[in-house]
């Protein structure tokens, strides 16, 4: 068997051979950075998403973690199509909505819906929420307009809030009550996709827990697919049974939630679990060993070649400058793009990836071997996958 | 254990005209030389009013500031206001939050970290400036003889915080209140900034108050911690203690209504029900009764009728709760959830 | 930084040039006939006509517009027919670059015109400035420090009377009873510095200038007052407090540091508005400076003039805010350093 031939570049499915309700391929999002000249040139983009495919099932909870600035809100944005994305598919039910023009998107915002992390900033204070939630009902024209009381007040049940305080305005409600009142709204019209962008960070330690369980039941009843961005690991983890790791722009480690927080195989995973303060664990035992990362994340105007984190990793080899880790598949549900992937104490000493890319260890590309086609941008799962640590293919026994 | 910081029954009273804001209500600690203690407690529970009054910035306000903050002895509410203008920044500092606005924008970062240093000592400009880049050095600036004329905007988040703690350690206080000091930051880079501090303290010996609404930090930087609801303090004792054997419903409360690492995730949160009270007319009795699930297990209407007064809790000496329940062991339900 | 000074430069030409283009049409778009004022009150259709060949109004507006223009950056010759000049080459006047025009009620350029008033208003508004900036800074700070006591309320009160008062009232006060009736005052007449000397500009000046900056000072107290107070509940104060530093330099270093950088711009286009004449105050002083100039020229349908001053003050408007937007780097350096 070659090492080329075992590439793990099987069709995407998900487990269950259906189609996803959400598949994003090598999504990208540049914004451009103009000059102060006098003619206001671009002089180079914010590459603040760049490049990543992921999967949401129908009803399944996809959570998006980072540094602030890697790219999660615009994520968000752009699964909601707030952003028109610069290059790259977003399949919505099977269909691209990537290029979709104003009017095309209007029907589609009905089953995609946002909730902010603002809850302040995102009601409109001189609307009552009676209006703030039944607009959309109008708008869509989805309940006759005597009907539209009684679905305001059955949403404002549904979140917990009092049916009957439909005629106040949001100033007069605490930030847990807002931020509910911005569920009911995204849950108004029904949708099959909710973004959640850090929807609990501004609420208090004790109201978080409220929010949480809101959306957590909420999401069981409708079936909802939620895509939930938080830099709160252990919130992420509590909420979604899939996470991504994004690092300026890309994503770099993904996976099921063992996968991620057991068995981490990305050197800033690791860093970032690390940091972490945990309350048990630092109460009980004392620290656990802090994997200390240096410095600050680099702009994502330059962002340094090859790999993204080579500037703060302490594994980083030649090879990281030269070629860029392919988001490979090594586990059942678990992918990771990083030349030496591996559990903290088993970072490999070779680059793994090097006989995929036709690369030597030093990146330099080897004569007579040809990069895999294709390699990394799956959005899905394949059945069968490299185990890095066997150095062989392995099928889903379970498929 | 000498305690060279003593707060006795503080009260931070501000006149509204709505009525009285008790903001801080009868609040007593203590911190001995080179120890941390962590005050949590939800928004608007007090935690910065309390510690800004140490550094007196309440004089000149409309606080009405009553009881005791002995610092080495001396009893820093009723020293005038040029010996309060002394201590600041020289025996107490302070870090605060967001260090972006915290920092002037039109003045160098050593402009105004020298400024510190030249109020307290009595040197020229290039005697201060050298002692604030051996600081920017000490707390992990690179290239810090460079960088000390840079402008804020022109430091990294984390950097910043660095800077602020330079500024606040430069004339080597012997207590830091740090005010959320890494809550506008990223999990890595609070990391570093909290190792730092830990660093520095070891090496100043610096008392370090530590405000957060964040348990894991407190169970990472701090020997002692209080719990603050409503103005008051409700537990209070050694951290290890405190966080795995808390007695009162609302450190329950707050312990199971984050989510953690390691913990089951097919678990539900256990939230606190309702919102913090208003600190204009907070609840009588216990201000925590309207939220309190376990307030039925107490005979009678205590409760509701009756403060309970902070009484020793049975984890130790030094372990203080407030609350009426008799069997401070009650399973609470995460206990109960995760048996 | 030299980029940006350049693009602002460029967008100040624009806006000029299409402010001189809006004036032209304003006012030719009026039913009145200025080359009927300009010839006169007995005067024959033909003498009409001729005169409005001299003044070049039998051009389309456009036209006129280019010929402007073309004074401003390269100078021209008056009459404005060419056949009027080749006929009586005693009577034509040069205007050398830039060229505002010439009035024919005046037999003069606008130039000259604009050259004679306008040292009135400049002293005026730079007397006045000092005036304003100085009370009403100092007042502003005063009321801020002592907030909610007598003195900041008297402070605001006084600035609600000076508010109250229409500038016409003030200075006619000022002048009936200060100089005429209590005599506390010689009657001031504008001399030139030149002339008088600084004692005597200054002295004659201070009535004038005073009224006018009156109810300007009103204004920046209560500016500096405002902004002084926001800037002292901003995060850096408290820094400044904690770090022990003494009240005045919290005060004076930190606090009105940020609070002065909105009064610059407004500083700056009140300077600007009053270089191109205070319209009221020289009108009742009798000053001859350029808002006189234009009241007059108005009056008497003196077209070139009107719109020579209209031009005049609109680019010291348009180039002090320029400058307002450079100092601004200098103030700001989150701007200079991006
Ligand atoms: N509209 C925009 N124009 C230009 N740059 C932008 C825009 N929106 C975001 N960016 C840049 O793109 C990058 C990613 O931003 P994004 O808001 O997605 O980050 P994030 O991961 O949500 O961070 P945070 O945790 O701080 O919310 C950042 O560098 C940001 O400055
Ligand atoms: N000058 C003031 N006048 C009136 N009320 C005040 C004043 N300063 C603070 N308060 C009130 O005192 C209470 C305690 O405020 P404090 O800032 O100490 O809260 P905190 O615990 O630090 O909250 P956070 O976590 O939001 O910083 C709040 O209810 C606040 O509204
Ligand atoms: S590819 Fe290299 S630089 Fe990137 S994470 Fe892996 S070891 Fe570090
Ligand atoms: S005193 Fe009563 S209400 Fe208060 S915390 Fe204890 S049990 Fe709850
Ligand atoms: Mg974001
Ligand atoms: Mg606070």
């Amino acid at each position: 068997m070659t090492m080329t031939d075992a590439a793990p570049t099987g069709p995407s499915t998900a487990t269950d051979g259906s189609a996803p309700l959400l598949d994003v391929r090598d999504l990208q999002m540049y914004f451009p950075v103009k000059s102060s000249g006098l003619i206001r040139r671009t002089v180079g983009h914010v590459q603040a998403v760049d490049g990543i495919s992921f999967q949401i099932e129908s009803g399944g909870s996809l959570g998006l973690v980072g540094e602030s600035g890697c790219g999660k809100s615009t994520t968000g944005r752009l699964v909601t199509r707030l952003y028109k994305p610069t290059d790259g598919s977003i399949h919505f039910e099977g269909r691209d909505i990537a290029g979709l023009g104003p009017r095309q998107l209007k029907p589609l915002r009905r089953d995609i819906q946002m909730i902010f992390q603002d809850p302040y900033g995102s009601l409109n204070p001189r609307h009552t929420v009676g209006r703030i939630i039944g607009t959309p009902l109008e708008i869509h024209d989805v309940v006759p307009k005597k009907q539209v009381l009684p679905r305001v007040q059955e949403l404002l049940e549904i979140v917990g809030l009092n049916p009957e305080h439909y005629n106040r305005y949001p100033h007069e409600f605490s930030g847990g009550q807002r931020q509910r009142i911005g569920i009911a709204r995204a849950l108004t019209l029904q949708p099959k996709l909710l973004v959640a962008d850090e929807p609990v960070s501004a609420l208090d330690v004790s109201i978080q827990a409220q929010v949480i369980n809101l959306l957590q039941d909420i999401q069981r009843e409708f079936n909802i697919g939620f895509l939930f961005v938080a830099h709160d690991l252990a919130v992420v983890r509590h909420f979604c049974p899939e996470i991504a790791v994004m690092y300026l722009g890309k994503i770099v480690e993904i996976g099921e939630r063992d996968a991620i927080y057991q068995h981490a195989n990305h050197p800033y995973t690791q860093a970032l679990l690390s940091a972490a303060p945990d309350v048990k664990q630092a109460a009980i035992g004392g620290r656990r060993e802090r994997i200390q990362l240096q410095g600050d994340v680099p702009s994502p105007i330059n962002p340094p070649s090859g790999c993204r984190f080579r500037t703060r990793c302490s594994y980083a080899q030649d090879i990281c400058a030269a070629v860029e880790p392919p988001l490979l598949q090594i586990g059942r549900r678990h992918k990771v793009a990083c030349h030496f992937a591996g559990e903290i104490g088993h970072h490999p000493a070779e680059p793994v990836t090097a006989p995929l890319l036709g690369v030597d260890r030093h990146g330099d590309r080897v004569p007579g071997t040809d990069p895999t086609p294709g390699l990394g941008t799956d959005s899905g799962y394949s059945d069968t996958w490299y185990d890095f640590p066997g150095r062989r293919m392995v099928r889903d026994e379970s498929a | 254990m000498d305690n060279f910081l003593s707060v006795r029954d503080l009260r931070v009273h501000f006149p509204t005209p709505d009525g009285v804001v008790k903001a801080t209500d009868g609040l007593s600690y203590d911190l001995a030389r080179g120890k941390t203690l962590g005050i949590v407690g939800e928004s608007g529970s007090g935690k910065s009013v309390s510690s800004s009054a140490i550094l007196g910035l309440h004089r000149g306000t409309n606080a009405q500031v009553s009881g005791e903050i002995l610092l080495d002895g001396t009893n820093l509410l009723t020293i005038t206001d040029e010996e309060m203008r002394q201590r600041r920044g020289k025996e107490v500092a302070m870090i605060f939050q967001d260090p972006l606005s915290a920092m002037h924008p039109y003045y160098t970062v050593g402009n105004q970290i020298a400024e510190a240093y030249r109020v307290h000592h009595d040197v020229n400009k290039k005697a201060a400036r050298t002692r604030v880049v051996e600081m920017l050095e000490l707390v992990g600036i690179p290239q810090p003889d460079r960088r000390v004329d840079d402008y804020p905007h022109q430091f990294s988040g984390g950097m910043r915080q660095r800077a602020m703690i330079a500024m606040a350690l430069i004339n080597d206080p012997s207590l830091v209140i740090a005010d959320e000091p890494t809550t506008a930051l990223d999990v890595t880079v609070q990391a570093q900034i909290l190792d730092l501090l830990q660093k520095l303290q070891r090496e100043f010996n610096t008392g370090i108050i530590i405000i957060t609404h964040d348990l894991g930090v407190v169970a990472e930087m701090a020997d002692d911690v209080l719990v603050m609801y409503a103005g008051k303090a409700v537990e209070y004792g050694p951290t290890k203690e405190l966080l795995t054997h808390p007695e009162m419903p609302y450190t329950w409360g707050l312990l199971s209504s984050v989510p953690d690492l390691t913990a089951d995730v097919d678990e539900k949160l256990v939230p606190i029900p309702g919102t913090p009270p208003s600190l204009l007319s907070p609840p009588k009795g216990c201000a925590f009764h309207p939220r309190c699930r376990y307030k039925d297990q107490v005979a009678g209407d205590l409760c509701v009728t009756q403060q309970p007064d902070l009484t020793p809790g049975s984890r130790g000496p030094g372990h203080l709760k407030r609350c009426h329940l008799t069997d401070p062991t009650v399973p609470n339900e995460e206990e109960v959830a995760r048996s | 930084m030299w980029a940006y000074i350049v693009r602002r430069l460029f967008i100040g030409v624009a806006l000029l040039l299409a402010l001189t283009l809006v004036t032209f049409v304003l006012f030719f778009a009026s039913p009145v006939d200025p080359a009927r004022y300009a010839c006169g009150k007995n005067c024959s259709e033909q003498q009409r006509d001729q005169a409005r060949a001299a003044l070049g109004y039998d051009k389309p507006v456009y036209e006129q517009w280019g010929l402007f223009m073309k004074g401003v950056v390269a100078g021209r010759d008056f009459p404005a027919d060419e056949e009027l000049r080749a006929a009586a080459p005693e009577v034509v006047t040069h205007c050398a670059a830039p060229c505002l025009g010439y009035s024919h009620l005046n037999s003069s350029t606008v130039n000259d015109l604009v050259k004679e008033a306008a040292p009135v208003s400049i002293s005026l508004a730079l007397v006045a400035l000092v005036m304003w900036l100085v009370g009403g800074v100092l007042f502003g700070i005063l009321a801020a420090v002592f907030k909610g006591s007598f003195i900041d309320r008297g402070i605001v009160g006084l600035t609600l009377v000076a508010y109250a008062f229409p500038t016409f009232f003030i200075a006619v006060f000022f002048l009936k009873y200060f100089a005429v009736k209590w005599e506390l005052w010689p009657y001031p007449t504008y001399v030139s510095l030149a002339d008088g000397g600084l004692a005597s500009w200054l002295g004659n000046l201070i009535v004038p200038a005073f009224t006018l900056a009156l109810v300007f000072m009103a204004g920046y107290v209560r500016m500096t007052r405002a902004f002084m107070l926001e800037s002292m509940t901003e995060d850096y104060i408290r820094t400044a407090k904690a770090k022990g530093l003494k009240q005045r330099k919290v005060l004076f270093k930190h606090g009105l540091r940020a609070a002065l950088t909105p009064l610059v711009t407004m500083t700056g286009l009140d300077f600007a508005t009053l270089l191109g004449g205070a319209i009221i105050t020289e009108s009742v002083f009798a000053y001859p400076g350029l808002g006189l100039l234009t009241v007059q020229a108005s009056d008497a349908w003196d077209l070139p003039t009107v719109i020579g001053v209209v031009v005049l003050a609109g680019s010291f408007v348009i180039l002090m805010n320029i400058i307002v937007d450079i100092s601004y780097a200098f103030i700001d350096p989150r701007v200079r350093l991006g």
